[in-house]
């Protein structure tokens, strides 16, 4: 039913020095729901823009986003958002961080009170819940960033770079949490990550995109998030098939990179 | 300079008796003693509290050692004070010499003294005796009694056995002589190195003129009414610039129409001290409490607005994105990120319009004011009751260190996360 429908969206402004910027060009996508689809890109492929244009925070200039059987207009609760650096409110409680969403729309505490409980202890925080954010770690402060968005029930959930800046260790523990909530919830994710890793283990689908104009390059089906849920990670990692589909894409994006570089030289010379 | 001198050798004494006698017996082992590398380490830099009691009461040392205070044992040498005698010789015009005496009584200014009575004593020249107050000097007209006088021809040609002639000095036991240019003596006592009571009177008279302020007022309020009104006028002040400035600040923030109009505005103002606009409100508004407060108003509005707007400047935009994608409204946005956001940048601009607004008040009342601290030590002045200004300056500097003080407590309770995130 809720389908995500991503149709024709291009992206093109201009820079006051006259000339324009093709961030997206005929970008079309489908989703279905509870599909964790990976993007991949090297810098500059539009990746970001187009999860904003998904969020609702950047217009397109052609093409349009369907959700629920309505367009998208503007940022909106039916799309939970998880950013890099968890951005949450430091002024606030885990707890109150957690039940932000639902405090916003107005629903009472005893309505809210029992999602946000099994959410911080799923995401094991609950003896945490009346810290304040600042003194948690990084790890803990994603944990509740996403625990936030969950508590909000939305439709999609876009995650940007959402363990980008997390150490290697905590990193791991967290790509197991993701995949235990995508599947306990059955969520529609969208998720940008710059590790080629990372998106092979969580991506149901994979999206590698390309710069200049960004554009969709390729698209992979992979069967290592379904494996994944509830197992080592580390145990997906050893399979041979995953070492092949990551020297592969690897080498994709090491392509693209080679050729932006090669064009910036030749224009520099 | 020579108090300069006695304040860097305690400076370097007290050093070397805190970091080679105190700390040896009270080491302290937490993680900042293990540092090896502390010169250039910021963090490591904590002040030394042995450094800062010894600097307070260094100060008060100084002061009362300079000043002859009862509350310091060690003084600096005073001014001269009891019976001073020296000799002239006089010569007449035939060239005959004669000795007389000059017994000058030196007192404390304010008390009463008598003239010593003298016997003239032998010879065409007589023995002269006058009194003069300490750090004063006189004018002795050594001849007057004399058989021969000045107008007769004669002349002063030694002190103490010292040849003078017109315009020289001579240092004699208790002072110094000059020879005027008209040939009279001119005698004063020596000032020892303590400062006059007129130009820095000792910490106890600051002291007692507080209890006497305090009680029986000067310039018909007392002291407690002059440091209310300068507070009242400053946190009036303060209170309708923030009300404006901080609402100022955030449409600035938010809205493009609210930057472009009042950007050059506030720009233009900013830069300009509130000093510069006394004269404009006195003129406006006169020298009544609504001047003071316009006064203040400006200088704690631009304050405000700037720290305000930087405040909203200072929200991460992915807090704002955050905040609509889990369904807030503008309002709410505006109510539960932008406003707690900025606090600590509006606490910074309040900490700093604070300041410029005691420091505006007090100048204020300086130009012109019918009460207040600013205005009290002004008119001290006027009379050269140096108490007085010295103790409006010491409450005004606690006043002013009390407000900081009470603002980064207020901080550091509504803004724990200041600086943490």
């Amino acid at each position: 039913m809720s389908t995500l429908s991503i149709e024709n969206i291009s992206m093109r402004f201009d820079l006051p020095n006259g000339g324009h910027v093709q961030a997206l060009q005929d970008v079309t996508l489908e989703l279905n729901t509870g599909e964790l689809m990976s993007v991949l890109g090297p810098s500059g492929c539009g990746k970001t823009t187009l999860l904003n244009i998904l969020a609702g925070f950047l217009a397109p200039t052609e093409g349009r986003i369907i959700l629920n059987d309505h367009p998208v207009t503007g940022p909106d609760a039916e799309r939970g958002m998880v950013f890099q650096q968890g951005a949450l409110f430091e002024w606030m409680s885990v707890r109150d961080n957690v039940s932000f969403g639902p405090r916003m729309a107005g629903i009472r505490e005893k309505e809210w009170r029992g999602t946000v409980d099994h959410l911080l202890d799923v995401v094991g925080l609950q003896d945490f819940k009346d810290k304040a954010v600042y003194e948690l770690s990084g790890g803990m402060q994603q944990r509740v960033a996403l625990a936030r968005c969950l508590a909000n029930d939305p439709d999609v959930i876009l995650m940007d770079e959402p363990l980008g800046a997390l150490d290697a260790l905590t990193r791991e523990k967290m790509q197991g949490l993701v995949l235990k909530l995508w599947k306990e919830t059955g969520k529609t994710i969208i998720l940008i990550t710059h590790s080629v890793e990372e998106a092979l283990l969580l991506g149901e689908r994979l999206l590698v995109m390309a710069p200049r104009p960004g554009r969709i390059h390729k698209e992979y089906r992979l069967p290592f998030a379904d494996d994944g849920v509830g197992k080592d990670l580390r145990e997906i990692k050893k399979n041979p098939a995953f070492g092949e589909k990551r020297e592969e894409i690897l080498s994709m994006i090491w392509d693209m990179e080679e050729e932006i570089m090669g064009r910036t030289e030749a224009v520099g010379a | 300079m020579i108090i300069l001198i006695i304040y860097i050798a305690i400076f370097a004494a007290a050093f070397f008796v805190v970091r080679f006698g105190v700390h040896k017996f009270r080491q302290m082992r937490d993680f900042t003693s293990l540092k090896t590398v502390t010169f250039g380490d910021e963090s490591a830099v904590r002040p030394d509290r042995w450094a800062s009691v010894i600097s307070v009461v260094t100060i008060f040392l100084l002061w009362g050692a300079f000043t002859g205070s009862n509350w310091v044992p060690i003084h600096a040498p005073g001014p001269f004070v009891g019976d001073a005698e020296f000799t002239y010789t006089l010569e007449a015009p035939n060239g005959e010499r004669d000795d007389a005496t000059v017994l000058v009584r030196v007192f404390n200014v304010g008390e009463e003294v008598e003239i010593p009575e003298v016997e003239p004593g032998e010879g065409f020249a007589k023995n002269d005796a006058s009194s003069v107050g300490a750090w004063r000097s006189d004018l002795i007209l050594m001849d007057k009694n004399d058989e021969i006088t000045r107008k007769d021809g004669a002349k002063v040609v030694a002190i103490d056995g010292q040849p003078v002639s017109a315009g020289e000095t001579v240092s004699v036991a208790a002072g110094k002589v000059a020879v005027t240019s008209k040939g009279s003596l001119n005698f004063s006592p020596a000032g020892g190195m303590q400062m006059e009571p007129i130009w820095l009177p000792p910490p106890e008279d600051v002291v007692k003129r507080v209890g006497e302020i305090a009680n029986e007022g000067y310039q018909n309020f007392t002291l407690w009414e002059h440091l209310y009104w300068s507070l009242f006028r400053v946190i009036v002040g303060f209170a309708l610039g923030a009300a404006v400035g901080i609402p100022l600040g955030y449409a600035m923030g938010l809205s493009d129409w609210f930057r472009g109009w009042f950007d050059p505005i506030v720009e233009f103002m900013r830069p300009v001290p509130p000093l510069a606009l006394i004269p404009l409100v006195i003129i406006w508004a006169g020298i009544g409490e609504s001047g003071k407060i316009i006064l203040l108003f400006l200088a704690a509005l631009w304050i405000m607005t700037i720290s305000a707007r930087a405040g909203v400047s200072g929200v991460a935009i992915s807090k704002v994105h955050a905040a609509y994608s889990l369904g807030a409204s503008k309002w709410q946005l505006m109510r539960h990120v932008i406003v707690p956001n900025s606090l600590p940048e509006i606490f910074t601009g309040a900490r700093v319009a604070m300041g410029v607004c005691w420091g505006t008040v007090v100048a204020a009342e300086l130009v012109a004011a019918e009460k207040g601290a600013g205005m009290m030590i002004m008119v001290a002045s006027r009379f050269q009751l140096t108490d007085i200004v010295i103790m409006g300056i010491i409450l005004i500097g606690i006043i002013g260190y009390g407000i900081d003080i009470l603002m980064r407590k207020a901080e550091t309770w509504l803004v724990p996360w200041k600086g943490r995130i």
